[in-house]
């Protein structure tokens, strides 16, 4: 079984940074191509942001583990209970005037990423999000 | 790290020229916003040239959708270029595809 590195930040948009650095770094050691340490800047930007706006917590922990070709990442936040997997999906069918940008961040995590689990559990958020390549 | 939004402008007349690089995320998106805001008022013709850009979160693409109207509200034209296969994706996803000129 292989450990899963962690890493404690304050939910806060000045520490993303740090989060990013610290996937970055994971998913180099991991042997991840470039397009996919792209992909997944994009998603922790939202998770992480997300978290940082809206949760309300005290702290976030994050992780990541790394097997062959793949990475399990975990976000856990001690803020208001909010699952993303059930977010409501944003209208895209709306021509450029009436579109609006919100929602759309948690949306692209679900396309981009292979996987997205949730579970509230010990007061805490956890949200596990898994990538392949 | 380092590597945040770069902004390299160029201008001919109406016509505007962003070179941009690193990443357009939530940290760097109001940098962008700023720099827009008191760039357009002339500009009949802005390109976005994506080629040193690693990434578009959300948080981009909030600032191009509103940067896209204010130049069609304008009777404009905003044209994206040199976007890598990451921010295509993101496009495609988003159907921003439909909305944006992708050169």
């Amino acid at each position: 079984m292989k450990s899963m590195h962690m890493k404690q930040v304050l939910p806060e948009i000045g520490d993303m940074g740090k989060v990013t650095a610290f996937f970055e770094n994971e998913l180099r050691r991991a042997g991840a191509p470039s397009a996919v340490i792209a992909e997944i800047n994009v998603a922790v930007d939202e998770i992480f942001s997300n978290i940082a706006r809206y949760s309300g917590a005290e702290f976030v922990r994050v992780g990541l583990q790394a097997e062959e070709h793949r990475v399990v990442m975990r976000f856990e936040d001690d803020g208001r209970p909010y699952d993303p997997v059930r977010a409501p999906e944003p209208d895209l069918a709306l021509p450029a005037q009436k579109r609006r940008a919100g929602g759309l961040g948690i949306y692209m995590v679900k396309k981009m990423m292979d996987r997205m689990e949730y579970v509230y559990s010990g007061g805490l958020n956890q949200l596990v999000v898994e990538k392949g390549w | 790290m380092g590597n945040k939004l770069g902004i390299a402008d160029s201008r001919e007349g109406g016509k505007l020229t962003l070179g941009l690089s690193g990443r357009l995320d939530t940290e760097s998106a109001p940098e962008l916003q700023s720099f827009l805001d008191g760039a357009l008022a002339d500009v009949t013709e802005l390109r976005l040239d994506m080629k040193g850009l690693a990434y578009v979160s959300s948080a981009g693409l909030r600032v191009l959708l509103a940067a896209h109207k204010r130049m069609d509200q304008a009777g404009g034209t905003m044209v994206v270029e040199n976007a890598n296969q990451t921010i295509r994706k993101v496009f495609a996803v988003t159907s921003f595809d439909k909305i944006l000129t992708l050169n």
